[in-house]
C-alpha cells in the first residue's frame, strides 16, 4: 500500500508535467507531419497552397489539443470516455440523416469552418470506452460469456453505422482496433479462433457455392467481390487506382527520383494524390529509402505507445495506449496495403501525412490520451 | 483477501502484458510484409515500373512528311501541296463557345452541319483539345479570322497541307489522285507505316500517285511530349523532323498534255505521243477527264454517280487501259512479217476485186469497188484490205504475232499506271487456251487486217509506232526523275529488223499522209520540215451481214454511237527525221482519216512548233477553220508570256 501510495505521490504536477511528457513521441509525430507537408508541399506542383497551409494550422491545433490532453489526468478521461462514446454514436447518427455528401457518402457534419467526421472520433472513443470497460469489470470475469456480449454491442453500433455510410475503412478499424482491445484485455484465445475460424468458415462456403446450385451470392456480387479482390481485372475502373499507385512506387527504385521530380503525381496519373495516395507520391519521389524509413517511423510510434502500455500499471491507460496504438497501426498498416496492392483500396489515409484535418486531429488527440497515460502512470 | 486481489491484479496485469506483446509482434510482422512488398516492387521490379512510367509520360507524335511533288519534264508543277487553311477552335480557351462561334459566322462562311459537329465534339472531349471548325478557307477568309483573333478568343487560325493539282482534269489520266487512308486501302496493301495513323494523311489511290507511292510518301518525323494523365501536352521533349518525300519528274510535256486534252475533248478519246528516240511518254491524253481534286476532299457521291453512269467513260484511262481492235494500223506489222520471211517482194502485185473468197467465206475490202492491181506501198497508203488477206495466208498468223510483240504489241509495258493493259497478239496456242477452238485460215485474214481477236491500247500502239520510226527497241518511259536521278532505264537497242524492210513500211506510211491516194491526205501538213506519216485505221464493233452487205452498209452516222467504228490512227513526224510518234484512237467516232487523222496530225504539230503552230503548216483551204478551232481553244497560258519564266525552274534546280 505503501509502495503504491508512494508511485502515487511521484506523480508529477503543475508545468513539471511537461517535462515527464513522452519527448520522443512528440519528436516522431512531428517528424511524420513534416514529411506529410513536404508532400503536400510536392504534390501541390510546389506550392503551400492549397494544402500545406491548412494541414500546418490542424497541426498546431492538434498538438495543442495533445499538450491540453495530456495535462489533464488520466482517470478524468476514464470518466468521460463512456459520455464521449455516446457523444460520438449521437453525431455518427446525426449525419447519418443530416450529415453533408462527400465523396459519395455522408461522412460530414459541417460546424460552419469546421467540417467534422464523427466516424474519426469514433475510432477513439471505442477504444475509450472498451478501456474502461474492461478497467471496470472483475478481471476474472473477461472471458465469460455475458461480459463479452457488452463489448461486442459497443463495437457492432458504430461498425453497423459507418457501414451505412458506407465508409468500408472506418467500420474495418473500428472492428479490428475494438477487437485489439478485446483481445488485450485477456478475453480468453478461444473466442477469437472461434470468430476467425467462422469468418473463415462463411467465405469459403460462398466462395464454394459459386457456380453452383445453391449458390449464396447472385453472379453480379461475385463479380464486384472479383474486381474488389483484384482490381486489375478492371484496368480502366477500380484497377486504374492501383495500377498507377504502383507504377509510381515501382518507378521510384531505390532512391527514388528526387523531391518534386515524380512524374506520375505531378502529371496526375496518381489518383487522390493528396489524401489516401499520398504514400505513392513519397515513395516515388523518395524511393524504397524513403517509404522504409517512413514506415520505420510509424513502427516507433506504435513501439512508444505499447512501451507506455507495458509501463503503466493502470489497466484503462494500458489498455487505452494499447488500442490507440493498434489503431494507429491498423491506419498505416491498410493504407500501405491498400496502395501497394496488398489490399482492396478500401478509404483509409496514410495517419498524419494525408491531407485531412479530423483524422489529423483527433490521431493527436489520442496521442494525447497516450501522454496523458505516461505522465499519470503509477510508477 | 486484499492480498489475493492483489494477486489477481498482477495475474491479469502479466496476461495484458503478454497480450500486449503478441500484438506488437503482430504488427511487426505486418510491418515486415509491407516492407517486402515495398522491396518487391521499389527494388526488384522497379526497372520495369519505370519503364511503365516513361510510357504513361511520353506521348509519341507523329509529324506528317510533305508529299513529293510531281513535276513534268519541264519542271511545271502537276501536283504539289497547298496550305489547307483551317481554323481550330479550343474550348476552355474560349469561355463563351456560343458567343464566339457567333462572331466567327460573321467574318466566314461556316457550314451548319458542320459547326453542330464540331460542337458536339468539342463538348464530348477535354476542354483542351482543339477541334477543327472550318477548313478550305480562302487566304482572305484566312487573314480575316488571323485579323480579328483578339476577339475570338480560343481561336487558332492553322495551317496544313493538302494535295493540290493545278492543272486539274488534264492529268488526272497520269497523275491520278491521293485520297485519305481507309480500312480498305490498310487491308488491301497491308501497309504498316506508323505515318497512315495521323489525321487526315493522304495516300495515293490512282496512276503515278499510287504507284510511286513508296517514293513520294516520305518519312513521318516524331516529336516525344510529356502529357499528364488527361492527355495534355505539359512541355515537348525533343523532335525528329519529318523527312520529305522525293520530288518526281514526269516525261510529260505539260503544255503538249494540255493541248491533247483540248483536241480530244468532246469525244471518247485515248492519245498518247511518244519521243521516238527515247521513249519518253510526252503526253498520254484520255477524254473525258474529271478533276482529280475532287477525290482529295472526298468525292461527292453525286458526282462520283455521274462519272460512272457516263457512257463516256471519263474514269476510265483509255490510252492505257482502253484495248481495241487496231484495225489497218495492225498492217504494218503484217507487212513487216511477211518481208521479214522473205516471202514477198515489195513490188509484186495482188489484185483487188473487192473481196476475196476462203472456202466459203467471203472477205471484203473496206473499198465495195475493190482497188485493183496493188504493190505493198501502194497496199499500205490505200489501206486494201484484200492485199493483207493474201499477204496473210502466206506469212500465217505466228509469224504476225511474234512480229506484233517485236513492236510492243499484246505485250505488257511497265509504266507506272494503274490498270494498265496487256492487250492480245493472238497465237494458234492462245486460240486454243483461251476458246478452245483450233485456229482456222479466216482468224488469220481477220488478225491481219487488225480485227478479230487482236486487241491493242493505244499506247502500244504508240510503241509500236516509234520503234517503226526508229528502227529502236524504245520502251515507254513516264519517270524522268525522282529525288532528280534518272531511274536505271536499259540502253536503247536497235530492233532486230532490216532497215531496208522498215524503210518501206515508212513510204508506205509516208504515202498514207501524203500520197495523192493516201487515206490520211486531207490530214497533211505542208511544210517540208513537218510532214507527217502514218497510217488510218477503222476498226468494227459489229459485224456486218450479208444481207446488210448486200443492201449496203449503214453508214456510221446512221448508227447509234456505241455501234459505230472506232476511229484510229498511229503515225510520227517530221516523216524524214522522226521526233514524235502518236497513236490516237477515238471511240465509236467512225472512220480513221476523218475522226482520228487530223486531230492526231494537230497534236503532232503542236509537238514539232512547241506550242500552237503556224497556219502555213496546215492545207490552205483547212487554214480558216484551224484558225477557228485555236481561237476557240482554251489552253494554259504559255510559260514567259505572262509568268515569270523561272518560277518553276527554280523548283527543278535539284533535278
Amino acid at each position: 500500500m505503501s509502495f503504491s501510495l508512494y508511485q502515487i505521490n511521484t506523480v508529477p504536477s503543475g508545468w513539471r508535467k511537461v517535462l515527464y511528457l513522452n519527448w520522443p513521441l512528440v519528436l516522431l509525430l512531428s517528424i511524420v507531419a513534416c514529411i506529410g507537408f513536404m508532400m503536400l508541399y510536392s504534390v501541390a506542383g510546389g506550392s503551400m497552397e492549397p494544402w500545406v497551409m491548412p494541414q500546418a494550422q490542424r497541426f498546431a491545433i492538434g498538438m495543442t489539443a495533445m499538450f491540453v490532453i495530456a495535462m489533464i489526468p488520466i482517470a478524468f478521461w476514464r470518466l468521460v470516455s463512456g459520455l464521449g462514446y455516446a457523444v460520438s454514436l449521437i453525431l455518427l447518427l446525426y449525419v447519418e440523416f443530416f450529415g453533408t455528401v462527400g465523396m459519395g457518402a455522408q461522412r460530414w457534419l459541417d460546424l460552419g469552418p469546421f467540417r467534422l467526421q464523427p466516424s474519426e472520433l469514433a475510432k477513439i472513443t471505442i477504444v475509450m470506452v472498451l478501456a474502461a470497460y474492461y478497467a471496470r469489470i472483475d478481471s476474472a470475469k473477461t472471458s465469460h460469456p455475458l461480459y463479452i456480449l457488452p463489448p461486442l454491442v459497443l463495437i457492432l453500433i458504430p461498425v453497423f453505422l459507418t457501414l451505412k455510410q458506407p465508409d468500408l475503412g472506418t467500420a474495418l478499424l473500428l472492428l479490428l482496433g475494438g477487437g485489439a482491445v478485446v483481445f488485450a484485455a485477456g478475453v480468453h484465445w478461444a473466442y477469437f479462433a472461434t470468430l476467425i475460424a467462422a469468418g473463415g468458415a462463411t467465405v469459403f462456403a460462398v466462395f464454394a457455392s459459386r457456380g453452383t446450385e445453391w449458390q449464396l451470392l447472385k453472379d453480379y456480387q461475385f463479380r464486384r467481390i472479383d474486381t474488389f479482390i483484384d482490381p486489375t481485372q478492371d484496368p480502366l475502373g477500380a484497377g486504374y487506382h492501383i495500377t498507377q499507385s504502383q507504377i509510381a512506387l515501382g518507378s521510384g527504385g531505390f532512391s527514388g527520383r528526387g523531391f518534386m521530380e515524380g512524374t506520375q503525381s505531378r502529371l496526375n496519373f496518381l489518383p487522390e494524390k493528396h489524401t489516401d495516395f499520398i504514400f505513392t507520391t513519397l515513395a516515388e519521389e523518395f524511393g524504397f529509402i524513403g517509404a522504409s524509413s517512413l514506415l520505420f517511423i510509424y513502427l516507433l510510434i506504435v513501439a512508444l505507445c505499447i512501451w507506455t502500455a507495458l509501463s503503466t500499471k493502470d489497466r484503462f491507460a494500458s489498455l487505452l495506449s494499447l488500442g490507440i496504438a493498434a489503431t494507429f497501426f491498423l491506419y498505416f498498416a491498410i493504407n500501405m496495403a491498400m496502395v501497394m496492392g496488398l489490399a482492396p483500396v478500401v478509404g483509409v489515409p496514410l495517419p498524419l501525412v494525408s491531407y485531412g484535418g479530423t483524422a489529423m486531429m483527433v490521431l493527436l488527440a489520442a496521442f494525447g490520451l497516450v501522454q496523458s497515460a505516461h505522465i499519470h502512470r503509477p510508477r | 483477501m486484499a492480498r489475493s486481489q492483489k494477486r489477481k491484479n498482477e495475474d491479469s496485469s502479466a496476461r495484458l502484458s503478454r497480450r500486449a506483446i503478441v500484438l506488437g509482434g503482430l504488427m511487426t510482422t505486418t510491418c515486415l510484409v509491407l516492407a517486402g512488398r515495398m522491396r518487391y516492387l521499389q527494388l526488384e521490379r522497379a526497372d520495369d515500373f519505370r519503364l511503365l512510367a516513361e510510357e504513361n509520360r511520353i506521348n509519341l507524335r507523329l509529324l506528317p512528311p510533305a508529299r513529293g511533288v510531281i513535276y513534268d519534264r519541264k519542271g511545271t508543277i502537276l501536283a504539289d501541296n497547298a496550305p489547307n487553311y483551317r481554323i481550330t477552335m479550343v474550348r476552355e480557351d474560349a469561355g463563351d463557345v456560343d458567343l464566339v462561334l457567333a462572331r466567327l459566322s460573321r467574318l466566314v462562311n461556316l457550314d451548319r452541319d458542320k459547326l453542330d459537329r464540331a460542337r458536339d465534339e468539342m463538348m464530348s472531349r477535354p476542354p483542351f483539345v482543339p477541334v477543327t471548325i472550318a477548313d478550305r478557307l480562302t487566304w482572305e477568309e484566312f487573314s480575316l479570322v488571323s485579323v480579328n483573333a483578339p476577339a475570338l478568343p480560343g481561336i487558332t487560325p492553322d495551317v496544313g497541307l493538302s494535295r493540290n493539282y493545278p492543272l486539274g482534269g488534264d492529268f488526272s489520266h497520269v497523275v491520278g489522285y491521293v485520297g485519305p487512308v481507309s480500312d480498305y486501302y490498310l487491308e488491301t496493301t497491308g501497309d504498316t507505316d506508323p505515318v497512315l495513323q495521323i489525321p487526315d494523311f493522304q495516300v495515293g489511290r490512282y496512276n503515278v500517285e499510287a504507284r510511286l507511292e513508296d517514293v513520294l510518301r516520305g518519312k513521318a518525323g516524331s516529336k516525344r511530349v510529356e502529357v499528364n494523365a488527361a492527355g495534355r501536352v505539359m512541355r515537348e521533349l525533343d523532335r525528329s523532323a519529318a523527312q520529305q518525300g522525293a520530288d518526281v519528274q514526269l516525261t510529260i510535256d505539260a503544255y503538249l498534255q494540255n493541248y491533247a486534252e483540248a483536241r480530244l475533248a468532246g469525244e471518247s478519246a485515248g492519245a498518247v505521243v511518244m519521243d521516238t528516240q527515247s521513249g519518253d511518254i510526252l503526253a498520254l491524253a484520255s477524254a473525258p477527264t474529271y478533276d482529280p481534286n475532287l477525290f482529295v476532299r472526298g468525292i461527292p457521291s453525286s458526282i462520283w454517280q455521274t462519272l460512272n453512269e457516263d457512257p463516256y467513260r471519263p474514269l476510265a484511262n483509255k490510252a492505257t487501259q482502253g484495248l481495241y481492235p487496231p484495225g489497218s494500223t495492225y498492217k504494218m506489222v503484217v507487212a513487216l512479217a511477211a518481208l521479214e520471211a522473205g516471202l514477198i517482194d515489195p513490188n509484186e502485185t495482188v489484185f483487188c476485186g473487192g473481196s476475196m473468197q476462203l472456202g466459203n467465206r467471203r472477205f471484203h475490202c473496206w473499198k465495195r469497188g475493190g482497188h485493183g492491181r496493188m504493190n505493198l506501198v501502194q497496199g499500205l497508203a490505200q489501206s486494201c484490205d484484200v492485199y493483207y488477206y493474201d499477204l496473210a495466208q502466206r506469212v500465217g498468223i505466228e509469224a504476225i504475232s511474234a512480229m506484233a510483240k517485236k513492236f510492243g504489241c499484246g505485250v505488257r509495258h511497265e509504266v507506272p499506271l494503274s490498270g494498265v493493259a496487256t492487250g492480245i497478239a493472238p497465237t494458234m496456242e492462245w486460240k486454243l487456251a483461251n476458246r478452245g477452238e483450233p485456229w482456222v485460215m479466216g482468224d488469220t485474214l481477220n488478225a491481219s487486217i487488225g480485227q478479230g481477236f487482236v486487241l491493242n491500247s493505244p499506247l502500244q500502239l504508240a510503241v509500236m509506232t516509234a520503234r517503226l520510226a526508229s528502227g529502236l527497241a524504245l520502251e515507254p518511259r513516264l519517270i524522268r526523275s525522282i529525288d532528280g536521278v534518272e531511274p536505271n532505264y536499259d540502253p536503247v537497242t536497235s530492233l532486230d529488223v532490216s532497215p531496208a524492210n522498215l524503210a518501206i513500211i515508212r513510204e508506205g506510211m509516208f504515202e498514207v499522209s501524203n500520197g495523192e491516194r493516201g487515206t490520211a491526205l486531207s490530214s497533211r501538213t505542208v511544210l517540208e520540215d513537218y510532214l507527217i506519216a502514218g497510217k488510218t485505221g477503222t476498226s468494227q464493233v459489229r459485224n456486218i451481214t450479208a444481207a446488210e452487205r448486200a443492201a449496203g452498209v449503214i453508214r456510221n452516222e446512221d448508227l447509234p454511237w456505241e455501234r459505230r467504228d472506232h476511229a484510229l490512227f498511229v503515225g510520227y513526224a517530221p516523216a524524214h527525221a522522226p521526233r514524235y510518234a502518236i497513236s490516237l484512237i477515238v471511240e465509236h467516232g467512225g472512220g480513221g482519216s476523218a475522226a482520228a487523222a487530223p486531230l492526231a496530225r494537230d497534236i503532232l504539230l503542236y509537238a514539232m512548233f512547241d506550242g500552237l503552230p503556224p497556219l502555213e503548216a496546215y492545207p490552205a483551204n483547212q487554214r480558216r477553220s484551224v484558225q477557228e478551232r485555236h481561237d476557240a481553244m482554251q489552253l494554259l497560258p504559255r510559260r514567259g508570256s505572262t509568268d515569270a519564266p523561272s518560277s518553276n525552274g527554280a523548283g527543278m534546280s535539284r533535278a
